[in-house]
């Protein structure tokens, strides 16, 4: 739990009243508007995630269906064709291995540099923290085609590898923004205590720092990984084949005779399915993830 | 100490946070010198590999990336080398007028959405803050986080069914009440409203959710003396709400302008920047050069003039957010 959680917390019981304060009387208009606005808002929200899983489960027939058909003979004809073609289970592989070791390496690096800027003085410190802040806002386009370059002289474009290096780009400095934060709400009284007992420096950080810092260093990894999950352009030009990833086998679907929509909808699926289950797991942190903080 | 104690004493102390350290600092300045130079190594160990990481795999290539401008890097016709030739690529790249197009068309699907997108996102944050049905908002508020989550890329292709000519929900829904069919993706204007309508479906809750945690932030006795005055919500926003909601918002916007100049994967799969160049904004121009024409010099260009915009931009918004953390 982070302090703006706590403070939210605190004051929510008071805020929402049993009713409005008296004084301030409503017209049964408004509150039907209301009430209207907000399913509508929720239909909106909703409507293009639902209406590609529906798509996923249709016949070609039924998808090409004018008026569209909102009830219909559910079908697994597309998951079972790409699941027999290989190459989308294939790629989702790829993004599985990609986004978790990027996401390992980033917290591995991540970690301790955030708990050096959190615990330590040193000079320059604030130069420095600004620095792996900013990395977060570097360009793609502009990483990419340097990192273009150097993977084909090293041999490493269409590798796992290559993927995994150019994520840190954005993973570490998420890493170090949220835990930085994370350390800095641990007293420091306790560590010090720790010290003198005669942990040392590395001993306070493994044994008491880290075991604290635990639940924010996992919304950082699951953050990391919907990032690297979700990422393209970078996947795009650095790989072709081998380590090919899901959303750029997704896009594949576009070239060729005719688009294939049922496929593609259940590659869709398959790929967003994970990312909901995190989000609605995270909800309230992938924002604080998202702004790198400024929303709080 | 048991690590019984130390949770307790964290979860004690966790709301004084922002004093803390300033007290500690200053209580400790007799003995800071000893303990720096004994944390000094640690220090240089658990700061040393993020460091050198993201030295290789962020600086470095932008330096590449600059060295490269300087050079004419024609992939495809490797037999020419690559001739240093100054400044050239940039001349290029300043006098081409479909750079500075694409630069073009994404202020304007900038101006379209973004503004868009905050005034919605703050109507909404204040419905749901405000509305009397707040079961129902508490689903809103989940549901509000799925587009941030869901892949853009998988988002473009969604588009592309919805918005499609012949079968699409959206021409449909058009027809029920009498007008279209529009081509969506087939005509230059139609295909901008198409990618502009996606990112605002994406987005909206971006500010949202700031905004909601914005509201959340204003204290009771501030709204309750505004209401003793005036019945109006309006009032309300301006007087009570806003000077909470201000911060997060500035945040949230100079975060989208980098976005927006970022923005590559839902428009590629949407529109691939068609019909023609209507929708090729900065970052595919630059990806279609130099990854279709292959022109790595002039890309490199183009990508270290971007750079150069979005370190500015990450200047302004780290110095100015960040300020109040690292005071």
């Amino acid at each position: 739990m982070t302090l703006a959680d706590a403070a939210q917390r605190t004051t929510r019981p008071k805020r929402r009243g049993p009713a409005r304060p008296a004084g301030r009387p409503r017209r049964m208009g408004s509150a039907v508007l209301e009430l209207v606005v907000l399913l509508a808002v929720a239909a909106v929200l909703l409507a293009p995630v639902v209406w590609m899983i529906m798509t996923s489960f249709k016949t070609t027939n039924d998808t090409f269906a004018v008026p569209p058909k909102l009830f219909f003979t559910p079908t697994l004809e597309h998951y079972q064709a790409i699941i027999q073609d290989g190459t989308v289970p294939r790629a989702l592989l790829n993004s599985v291995i990609v986004a978790v070791a990027s996401t390992l390496l980033a917290i591995v690096l991540g970690v301790p540099a955030a708990y050096a800027l959190a615990r330590f003085d040193f000079r320059g410190k604030r130069d420095l923290w600004f620095w792996f802040i900013s990395n977060r806002f570097l360009l793609p386009i502009a990483v990419a085609l340097p990192f273009y370059l150097l993977g084909r002289n090293l041999a490493l474009l269409d590798t796992h590898l290559v993927l995994v290096l150019v994520y840190l780009t954005f993973n570490v400095p998420l890493v170090i923004w949220l835990c930085v934060d994370q350390f800095r709400a641990i007293t420091r009284d306790i560590e010090e205590a720790a010290y003198v007992d005669g942990l040392g420096v590395y001993g306070t950080f493994r044994r008491i720092a880290l075991p604290l810092a635990a639940p924010g260093i996992a919304v950082a990894a699951i953050l990391c990984f919907i990032f690297s999950w979700n990422e393209f352009l970078f996947a795009l030009v650095l790989t072709r084949d081998a380590a090919k990833t899901a959303p750029v086998e997704a896009a594949n679907f576009m070239t060729g005779f005719g688009i294939r929509w049922g496929p593609m909808m259940a590659t869709g699926t398959l790929i967003v399915l994970p990312i909901i289950v995190f989000a609605g797991v995270l909800s309230k942190r992938l924002v604080k993830g998202l702004t790198m903080g400024a929303g709080k | 100490m048991t690590r019984h104690t130390a949770e307790q004493t964290v979860g004690a102390t966790r709301g004084t946070t922002p004093v803390a350290p300033a007290v500690a600092g200053r209580r400790r300045r007799p003995k800071g010198r000893r303990l720096r130079s004994a944390y000094r190594l640690p220090a240089l160990l658990m700061l040393g590999p993020a460091v050198i990481a993201l030295l290789a795999v962020g600086i470095y290539p932008a330096f590449f990336a600059v060295n490269m401008s300087l050079h004419s890097v024609q992939l495809t016709k490797p037999y020419l080398g690559t001739p240093f030739v100054g400044l050239a690529n940039y001349a290029t790249v300043l006098g081409d007028p479909l750079f500075w197009g694409a630069l073009g068309r994404t202020a304007i699907f900038f101006l379209i959405t973004v503004p868009i997108e905050l005034v919605a996102g703050i109507a909404l944050a204040l419905l749901l803050d405000g509305t009397r049905w707040q079961r129902l908002a508490g689903v809103v508020r989940i549901l509000v986080v799925l587009p941030l989550a869901v892949t853009p890329t998988v988002v473009g292709l969604v588009g592309r069914l919805l918005f499609n000519r012949d079968f699409g929900v959206v021409n449909w829904m058009l027809g029920l009440v009498g007008l279209g069919p529009v081509s969506w993706l087939g005509e230059p204007i139609p295909a901008m409203v198409s990618i502009a309508l996606t990112d605002v479906w994406q987005w909206t809750p971006f500010f949202a959710l700031v905004a909601l945690g914005g509201l959340t932030m204003v204290p009771t006795e501030v709204t309750e003396a505004v209401r003793l005055e005036t019945n109006s919500r309006w009032q309300m926003l301006r007087h009570a709400q806003l000077p909470y909601l201000l911060p997060g918002i500035a945040a949230v916007l100079i975060i989208r302008t980098i976005d927006v100049v970022k923005l590559f994967d839902m428009v590629f799969t949407l529109t691939r920047g068609g019909p023609g160049v209507s929708t090729e904004l900065i970052s595919l121009y630059v990806q279609r050069i130099g990854f279709r024409v292959f022109d790595m010099g002039v890309a490199s260009a183009q990508a270290v003039i971007l750079l150069v915009l979005s370190i500015l931009i990450a200047q302004l918004y780290v110095r100015f957010v960040y300020r109040e953390v690292e005071a």
